[in-house]
């Protein structure tokens, strides 16, 4: 009988955690006793029971310790005792990456697992996994393959896991067992199928015509396990996306059929991918919804929260699929779990009516105290998008929006926030004034300087645009003396578009402008000086250049022009015209609401991608002297997507060269793209005239080929790409946009010409 | 009270993505907890998730500190999806990723709780846990392997882990151990002496 809790023990035995007060060295120092015959195997599995919850906590062994334990413990391969046998195996998993010299028991494992007692053999199998590398792998593949076809079904599954687990280190290997692996699958066991289904994927996935063949025979034939199915819904929508099969395929009817599956799992695994799926209709999706409305109503949470995590999904797409489910997903804004009710609110938000928006708002605002960050972003997310589906709402939007503000919340939920209301400032002007209300009231107790910033930024922008400029810069004034340095030169800088603007308002800005002089901060100061000067000569053009417009060109290009500058010693002044352009910075496109998790990682300024070719054309030693860059092209494929290796192309422009990136990149997984080779010529029958420049090299330069033209009047480019790896002989020809160039050169056209043949000699990649 | 969240970027994981890359490799953590949230056992299965200790500890406490309070069995937090079930003054949560099949993971969930209710006939609390820990250590084994589901049958794992919890809890060892050693040595005796009378009258 097992001892159940004893009150006396609470008080005289050794507290209610007998792990609590454990020391390692005492432990190690116990282990001791495993030396000892005959071996006491209670006394030995309590000490290594021990041993293994040290090592759970986090406690650090040393690699002499471990050894040291890890070999006494080999001495209780001699007990019989199942149980200890048992704990052995774990010990050896545990400590295989610690201890030195684990592969000693190799021999002990094997013996185990091909012995009588099958109790051992699946653990056996699976420790022996964890310790094997690829010079013992061969030695024990015999045993492995016969594991995995073994009629004991631990033993196959245990084999078929840890195969998976080897496949990392040793695909190839491994990928000799396939045929034991689809002998296994044919098995009755539920978890054999799975393990066996899932190793045969791993083996094949780079072949789809294996992987379809694979699919067809177990849909045919019928699988029993719920985890078998669920394996084989993904490996079909990843085919049908892979292939972009439409929707009659024989796949997706499968996948359509798993819908009518007695578990619960399947089915939703099933209606999961058909909502994933691309370029799904109405029609498809609805018996993925009918089935996802009636998990709504289950008694199990975590059954209600996968219905209603995916019909959200759904509702970004489509929509009016979803509006059948309203019913049930506004019984869900009340459930106790409050992912549950948010994610139900945040769905019916997005395929509710414009008469049910205040009723949603009310009800969300009395939980969302109680709902996590990641969930707040959710919400706030859903708001926005609801403000730009029905603009007239946005006076209940607006105060829902500033309640949210006062509450607690970290930064990305302050600043999706603050972002939503600026998107609705911006969309409908009646709105700005309560918008820009609610903001200086945030800011008047904001910790974030991101966000303070921001919302003086706006201020200055939009502020004195409004009939009562006033009222503003009295908050804006506050933050001059109040916080931290940069809102304080944040703050005067809207301070001094207020002035610029407004004449009427300018004597005051210029009397606050004159007490910024005097701020302990020097860029506070140098700001407020400036400004005090530009605002004193009441010009408007002035005050144009230097308040209202900011700085035209890229930072990133700023910098390396003056860091240029610095470097050649010129008596001319730095010249802004020699700085490009800012384009537009790189930034994911963010189009659909998920729930993101807080990080802390601060915001990088995104780089343009012209600043990053720059970078990695000046690190090239032969482009050194060329300048600037003045403008990069787009990329242009050169070759078709399918092909086994895919060519482009981009131009970037100097003061008086062009360069020509060529980017190869091999598409085959198992080919090596070798003798990689440019070669440039004339060709006659473009644009008439063609002088091919003299001066062309062509330089090679991590894995990328650059061909640099100098002095280009007009010419005509014509490259050859050998693959000596590829029979036949196919020509691709594809013109390349004209562009138009710098100052100095006609229209440029470039016309590329793709030809590979058979070639037997080896070569380096060039 | 904001969670503490956690410096690696997990922004990838967010709740929408493409289709599930289809691999065996389901769970990716799996802990027990105290009521103050300590830890008793817990398995890390994706290398790259917390691979510090620090790192786990600060996961499990976030974790503990969201779910405590309300026995709500899935939530969703730093990025993955978290099914969980309490029991007396334990916690047992299995994590997977934020677009894996939750029934799954309550598969496994239950799996692992009715293979303990069973193995510690039905006392699942924190004291007789302890004092089983060993079986509880093999149970976890047995159900999950590298972070693939090896067994969602309890009754299975109980076969395969054959564990006799009627075994001496590890608080009482020294006495019941030394009784068994005096049981032991007794019918060695009487074993012996058996022997001798049975040689002296063959003699």
């Amino acid at each position: 009988m097992i001892k159940k809790f004893d009150k006396k023990d609470e008080e005289s035995g050794s507290g209610s955690n007998p792990f609590q007060h454990l020391e390692k060295s005492a432990v190690l120092q116990e282990a001791r006793i495993f030396n000892e015959t005959p071996i006491n195997p209670r006394r030995c599995l309590h000490i290594l029971t021990k041993i293994i919850y040290l090592l759970n906590q986090g406690e650090h062994f040393g690699t002499t310790e471990a050894t040291e334990a890890f070999f006494a413990m080999t001495r209780l391969f001699q007990s019989n005792d199942q149980t200890l046998r048992r704990m052995c195996y774990l010990t050896i998993k545990e400590m295989a990456n610690i201890s030195e010299d684990v592969i000693i028991v190799t021999s002990s494992l094997t013996k185990d697992m091909t012995g009588k007692e099958d109790v051992y053999r699946g653990p056996a199998i699976r420790a022996l996994c964890r310790i094997t590398d690829t010079t013992m792998l061969q030695a024990i593949e015999r045993y492995m393959k016969q594991a995995i076809v073994d009629k004991v079904p631990s033993v196959s599954s245990s084999a078929l896991v840890s195969s998976l687990h080897m496949v990392k280190m040793s695909f190839d290997v491994v990928k000799r067992w396939v045929n034991e692996a689809q002998e296994a699958a044919s098995s009755d066991n539920i978890m054999v199928q799975y393990h066996a289904l899932g190793l045969l994927y791993h083996l094949r996935k780079n072949d789809r015509l294996a992987v379809t063949k694979m699919l067809n025979k177990f849909t045919k034939s019928g699988l029993k396990s719920p985890f078998a199915y669920c394996m084989m819904i993904r490996i079909a929508s990843k085919l049908l996306e892979e292939t972009e099969g439409g929707h009659d395929s024989p796949l997706f009817d499968f996948i359509e059929s798993c819908l009518r599956n007695k578990h619960e799992m399947v089915v939703y695994e099933a209606a999961s991918a058909i909502v994933h799926m691309p370029n799904c209709t109405a029609r498809e999706l609805a018996p993925a919804v009918s089935v996802l409305q009636l998990f709504c109503s289950s008694p199990k949470a975590a059954l209600r929260y996968a219905a209603v995590r995916t019909l959200n999904k759904v509702a970004m797409k489509h929509p009016s699929a979803v509006t059948a489910c309203n019913l049930d997903l506004e019984n869900l804004i009340t459930d106790s779990n409050r992912s549950i009710a948010t994610l139900a609110i945040t769905t019916l938000l997005k395929t509710g009516s414009e008469s049910s928006v205040d009723r949603l708002m009310k009800q969300i605002s009395s939980f969302v105290s109680e709902i996590s960050d990641e969930f707040k972003v959710v919400v706030v997310q859903a708001i926005s998008a609801l403000c730009q589906k029905y603009p007239r709402k946005h006076s209940v939007m607006m105060n829902f929006l500033s309640n949210m503000l006062r509450d607690d919340g970290g930064f990305e939920y302050k600043r999706a926030i603050v972002d939503c209301i600026i998107s609705i400032i911006e969309e409908n002007p009646e709105s700005k004034e309560t918008g820009l209300a609610h903001l200086c009231e945030f800011i008047e107790d904001c910790e974030h300087t991101v966000l303070a910033t921001k919302i003086l930024h706006l201020l200055g922008k939009e502020g004195p645009r409004t009939p009562t400029p006033s009222k503003y810069i009295r908050f804006i004034f506050n933050r001059v003396v109040l916080e931290s340095e940069a809102v304080r030169a944040a703050a005067v800088s809207a301070l001094a578009k207020f002035g610029a603007q407004n004449d009427d308002l300018l004597p005051s800005v210029l009397v606050l402008m004159k007490r910024c002089m005097m701020d302990s901060d020097d860029e506070v100061r140098d700001r407020a000086t400036f400004y005090m000067n530009v605002l004193q000569q009441k010009q408007k053009a002035l005050n144009a250049a230097y308040i209202f417009n900011g700085l035209s060109v890229s930072v990133p290009g700023l910098e390396k022009s003056l860091h240029q500058y610095t470097l050649e010693p010129s008596e001319k002044p730095f010249d802004m015209k020699t700085v490009p352009l800012a384009t537009a910075p790189i930034t994911e496109q963010k189009t659909e609401i998920t729930p993101v998790a807080t990080s802390k990682l601060p915001e990088k300024l995104a780089p343009s991608r012209q600043d990053i070719y720059q970078e990695q054309l000046a690190a090239i030693p032969e482009f050194q002297g060329l300048g600037l860059l003045f403008k990069s092209s787009e990329p242009v494929q050169l070759t078709e997507a399918e092909t086994e290796y895919v060519v482009r192309c981009i131009k970037h422009t100097f003061a008086n060269h062009m360069i020509f990136q060529f980017d190869c990149t091999n598409t085959l997984n198992d080919q090596l793209l070798q003798r990689v080779l440019l070669l440039t010529g004339e060709s006659s029958d473009i644009l008439g005239s063609c002088a091919l420049s003299q001066r062309v090299s062509v330089v090679f330069a991590d894995g990328l080929k650059y061909v640099l033209l100098s002095d280009i009047k007009s010419l005509s480019l014509s490259c050859h790409l050998h693959n000596p790896y590829l029979h036949g002989l196919k020509t691709f020809c594809c013109d390349c946009y004209r562009a138009s160039c710098c100052q100095g050169s006609k229209g440029l056209g470039l016309k590329v010409m793709l030809a590979y043949a058979p070639s037997g000699a080896d070569g380096k990649q060039q | 009270m904001t969670a503490q969240s956690c410096p690696r970027q997990h922004c990838a994981t967010t709740m929408d993505s493409a289709a599930l890359e289809p691999s065996l490799y389901t769970v990716k953590a799996v802990f027990i907890l105290d009521n103050d949230g300590n830890r008793l056992l817990s398995k890390y299965y994706d290398p790259e998730l917390y691979p510090s200790m620090k790192e786990q500890k600060n996961f499990e406490k976030n974790v503990f500190n969201k779910t405590h309070k309300a026995d709500h069995e899935i939530a969703f937090l730093e990025g993955m999806t978290i099914v969980y079930k309490s029991s007396i003054d334990l916690f047992f949560y299995v994590v997977g990723s934020a677009q894996e099949n939750e029934l799954m993971l309550m598969a496994v969930l239950n799996c692992l709780f009715e293979s303990l209710s069973q193995m510690l006939r039905k006392n699942v609390e924190k004291r007789t846990l302890l004092d089983n820990m060993d079986g509880v250590f093999l149970v976890v084994d047995e159900i999950i392997d590298g972070g693939v589901i090896l067994e969602s049958d309890p009754q299975q794992v109980i076969e395969k882990v054959n564990y006799r919890a009627d075994d001496n809890p590890l608080s009482e060892q020294s006495v019941a151990q030394h009784i068994t050693e005096k049981l032991a040595r007794t019918s060695n005796v009487l074993q012996s002496a058996k022997e001798q009378i049975k040689w002296s009258i063959l003699k």
